[in-house]
């Protein structure tokens, strides 16, 4: 079947069996691998995208559902948030293997989109389904907290 | 595991019998090998803009030795940080091997050990000749010139290293290059300098296998046996024929499983779960977790192996016989799956000579040993080309090339034309073996007026070295695997009557190492009972630590300096009211480690608030990354002793996924402080010594706090709740 969505700004058509997830879409038919296959079943966090501005799953996410919606892979972050979350990621050199960090980012984003000033609390709950098998979990929780502060300004 | 034997020894003899040829090389060997592409040697090589790029020769699965590496050449080449990076050597044992293995490969926290001085001499040998060249095009003497931050100056004139490289001589006579005094290191110990894989991994540029596509490549997963050791019988494709993207499934020539193609991994893996199979379990592990605890215990009772020089069993039995009191103690630790982030994969597609692997490469010479048999092909013409990998923690440091076989298997019953992408899925990760093999302790410790006058200590796990065609004769012949009884059977405490009798169970189920392998265990064993002989003893925990390490030699020095260290820096006995405190201290992969555990209680379920590590690994190439594998080797091992374990209902593993092999998450985490013991010694590895105090020091604050000691693992098994 034909899906028509806008991704990261541009409108784009593919053909993908009905029933396959979002993740492997991007993956593997558009060739955006930023987005990772973590474990198949939403409990990972490393393939986190924005639909509609929220976080979603990819892999959990079928394509048929993302009809006619605006998806935000890793390649395409960009605003305030973005950019705040990723110089504090850099500042701080919070990645070891780097493979969840795409997810952790995109998770990231969207907690400090919605909450310029998050409490540790607040970021293990927006965090909680994010994977690190490196356990950079200290550095995040750091980075999120100077991403904040670069974007008080 | 000590490098100076177990993977060492066993790499060597792998290529033996793999066939890769290794030629002995002295380490500085090639670094007179200038080149018209801008190679000052096999290490360095500059680029017409001026910009160093650094061959690593180890693969980056997020220890951070791409940095540790390019730290090591820009320091003795004077190069501006900004204008370093960094590619993956080919394979190439020639010029790439690991100096501790004899073979290319990383593991056992040998990376920046073994290539502290080749990478130095490296960046040395490049600045002699960058020197000349600007001599030569300058007219002036070498001794006029200096290099700062990437650029060359002589009086008036300067220039960067890529405007001079037209004019290296590459038949310079390089002599032993001169290295720099630590006092004059600019970068070497320094903070500030930002990780090299740090920009690729923050905008999902970086590449993994698993992002890696060729033309042509069709993608496969694997049906494996449900249990350990069975064999293929029969299998049924009607189903998967109308999966979209279907190709086709083929039996493994060895029957240990089924491949499945598909036009893509989706399609493979629906395919996948249309097939039936069917199996001959008559030779497979078909116990479940009771039994094979109980089979464990039970060997206990009768050790086989020795594995303390001089010890002896029957001599320690009657010194405790004459103990005033006896602390014992037996743990059981359960099989764990190392689920680094990224499933394993890699991509095997046909070259003019034989093939070429895309794959987070742990060991390239194995896998072209390994794959070059299984081809029948020269070992030589299997290249590898590495790209990141999205952790391993010991899982792909596979020693029969596992992954790697089934891709080369996949590949040749296609024809051996079409590229193949070989997927695992996490459920194949977390079911599919290779695991930290699970291990019995018994210990018996005799007191005497306080003090130990002998320890009876009972090791039953499954070999992880011995019995495979990679060990040395010599271990081979001693009986005792040393990636099993590291960490115990060579303890520097002053431990008199020391008996360490070890028995390696029979089951199928494959095991391999996991990040810090024998300590992972044996850590938890020493340091919990250590703790107990302290109570018997009513001595304080740290105090007779600092007893047992009295006797003077650099090894107790440098253990007992870490300990006092993290006690100080952890207000050791001084815990907030409501806040309780464990210890332990622990030597692995020549680095010392002490941790000090702080946890509340609410409700009776612990939360771990802080832990506070000091660790010594010599000469501290990049601090931030050293504070970087503590942090993480903390968390890795605290996650798995807090709740992680395989378990098994008549062979077959009862987890599948995250969901049920729970990773630790960011609310788990603790607050992490880090300090690092200045030191002048060679450096030592810091990817797996974070590992091995966490679990302990963990029980003994439990301890502390309850009164109740853990010795069943994972920790809930010991009926401990965690917040």
């Amino acid at each position: 079947m034909a899906i028509k969505f806008n991704l990261n700004g541009n409108d784009v058509t593919v053909e993908a069996a009905s029933g396959t997830p979002l993740l492997w879409v991007l993956r593997e038919e558009l060739g955006l691998t930023g987005t990772k296959f973590g474990c198949g079943v939403a409990s990972c966090g490393a393939c986190t995208v924005h639909l509609n501005g929220e976080p979603v799953r990819s892999c959990s996410t079928l394509i048929e559902d993302v009809a006619n919606t605006s998806v935000t892979t890793i390649e395409g972050v960009k605003g305030a948030a973005a950019k705040a979350v990723q110089t504090a990621w850099q500042k701080l050199d919070v990645v070891q293997c780097g493979y969840c960090q795409s997810g952790q980012i995109m998770s990231a984003i969207n907690l400090l989109a919605t909450n310029p000033k998050p409490t540790d609390a607040d970021i293990d709950e927006a965090m909680g389904g994010n994977v690190c098998r490196c356990a950079t979990y200290v550095r995040i929780r750091a980075a999120i907290h100077h991403a904040a502060e670069i974007m008080e300004g | 595991m000590t490098i100076d034997t177990s993977r060492r020894t066993f790499l060597k003899g792998s290529l033996a019998a793999g066939g890769a040829l290794i030629i002995g090389l002295r380490p500085d060997g090639q670094l007179a090998a200038a080149t018209a592409d801008g190679h000052l040697n096999a290490f360095v090589r500059i680029l017409p803009d001026g910009t160093v790029e650094v061959i690593a020769k180890h693969f980056e699965m997020g220890q951070g030795t791409t940095t540790g590496l390019a730290t090591l050449v820009a320091e003795e080449l004077d190069a501006d940080w900004g204008r370093v990076s960094t590619v993956f050597a080919p394979a190439d044992a020639a010029r790439y091997k690991n100096l501790a293995f004899g073979a290319q490969g990383t593991g056992g926290s040998t990376a920046i050990a073994n290539s502290y001085l080749q990478y130095r001499k490296a960046g040395a040998a490049a600045r002699k000749l960058i020197v000349e060249a600007a001599a030569k095009s300058w007219g002036v003497a070498e001794t006029s010139i200096s290099i700062d931050n990437s650029i060359v100056r002589s009086g008036e004139k300067s220039a960067h290293f890529g405007e001079l490289i037209g004019g290296i001589d590459a038949q310079s006579e390089l002599g032993e290059p001169t290295l720099k005094e630590p006092s004059q290191f600019k970068l070497i110990g320094k903070d500030g300098l930002s990780r090299k894989d740090t920009p690729q991994k923050i905008n999902g540029s970086a590449k993994f296998a698993l992002d890696v596509a060729v033309p042509g490549m069709v993608h496969a997963v694997l049906i494996r046996s449900p249990r350990f050791g069975g064999k293929l019988v029969s299998f049924s494709v009607e189903k998967a024929k109308s999966v979209p993207g279907y190709i086709d499934a083929k039996p493994l020539p060895t029957n240990g499983g089924l491949v499945v193609f598909g036009r893509n991994t989706w399609a493979a893996l629906q395919a996948r779960e249309a097939i039936t199979t069917e199996w001959d379990f008559s030779s497979a592990e078909n116990r479940s977790s009771k039994q094979l605890i109980d089979y464990h215990r039970s060997l206990l009772d009768q050790p086989k192996v020795q594995a303390v020089k001089g010890g002896d069993l029957a001599g320690t039995d009657a010194v405790l016989k004459g103990a005033d009191q006896v602390v014992e103690a037996e743990l059981i630790f359960p099989p764990l799956a190392h689920a680094p982030m990224e499933p394993l994969n890699c991509v095997i597609e046909p070259t003019e000579k034989g093939v070429r692997f895309h794959d987070g490469c742990q060991f390239p010479s194995i896998v072209q040993g390994v794959v070059g048999h299984i081809l029948k092909i020269d070992p030589s013409n299997v290249e590898v080309k590495t790209v990141f990998a999205g952790g391993s923690f010991g899982r792909r440091a596979t020693p029969v090339a596992d992954y790697h076989s089934e891709a080369a298997m996949a590949f040749a019953l296609l024809g051996g034309k079409t590229p193949v992408k070989l997927v695992w899925t996490r459920e194949d990760d977390i079911r599919g073996g290779f695991y930290r093999p699970m291990v019995a302790h018994r210990a018996r410790v005799g007191l005497k007026g306080g003090k130990i006058v002998g320890w009876d200590h009972r090791l039953v796990a499954k070999a992880l070295l011995l019995n495979t065609p990679m060990v040395s004769e010599e271990v081979k012949k001693s009986g005792v695997d040393p990636a099993t009884a590291e960490g115990i059977n060579d303890t520097h405490y002053a431990i008199p009557g020391m008996s360490v009798g070890m028995v390696y169970p029979e089951t199928p189920m494959p095991v391999l190492w996991w990040r810090s392998v024998g300590h992972t265990h044996t850590a938890f064993a020493m340091e919990t009972v250590i703790d107990m002989v302290a109570e018997a003893s009513k001595m304080d925990p740290v105090e007779l630590r600092l007893q047992l390490l009295a006797g003077g030699d650099k090894d107790q020095q440098r253990l007992a300096g870490v300990l006092k260290l993290a006690a100080e820096k952890a207000q050791w006995g001084k815990a907030a009211d409501g806040r309780f405190q464990g210890i332990a201290v622990h030597k692995s992969f020549n680095t010392y480690v002490a941790e000090v555990a702080e946890i509340s209680l609410k409700d009776g379920a612990v939360k771990v608030e802080k832990v506070t590590c000091a660790v010594d690994c010599g000469v501290c190439v990049n601090p931030d990354v050293v504070r970087a594998q503590m942090e993480g080797g903390i968390g890795y091992g605290l996650g798995a002793i807090m709740r992680n374990e395989i378990t098994f209902t008549d062979g077959v593993v009862d987890q599948s996924n995250f969901p049920d092999y729970e990773p630790i998450r960011i609310n788990d985490m603790p607050q992490v402080d880090v300090h690092i013991v200045a030191s002048a010694e060679p450096p030592s590895g810091v990817g797996e010594p974070g590992v091995p105090p966490i679990g302990p020091a963990l029980a003994n604050a439990i301890h502390k706090a309850t009164g109740k000691r853990v010795f069943e693992l994972p920790m809930t098994r010991s009926g401990v709740k965690f917040v």
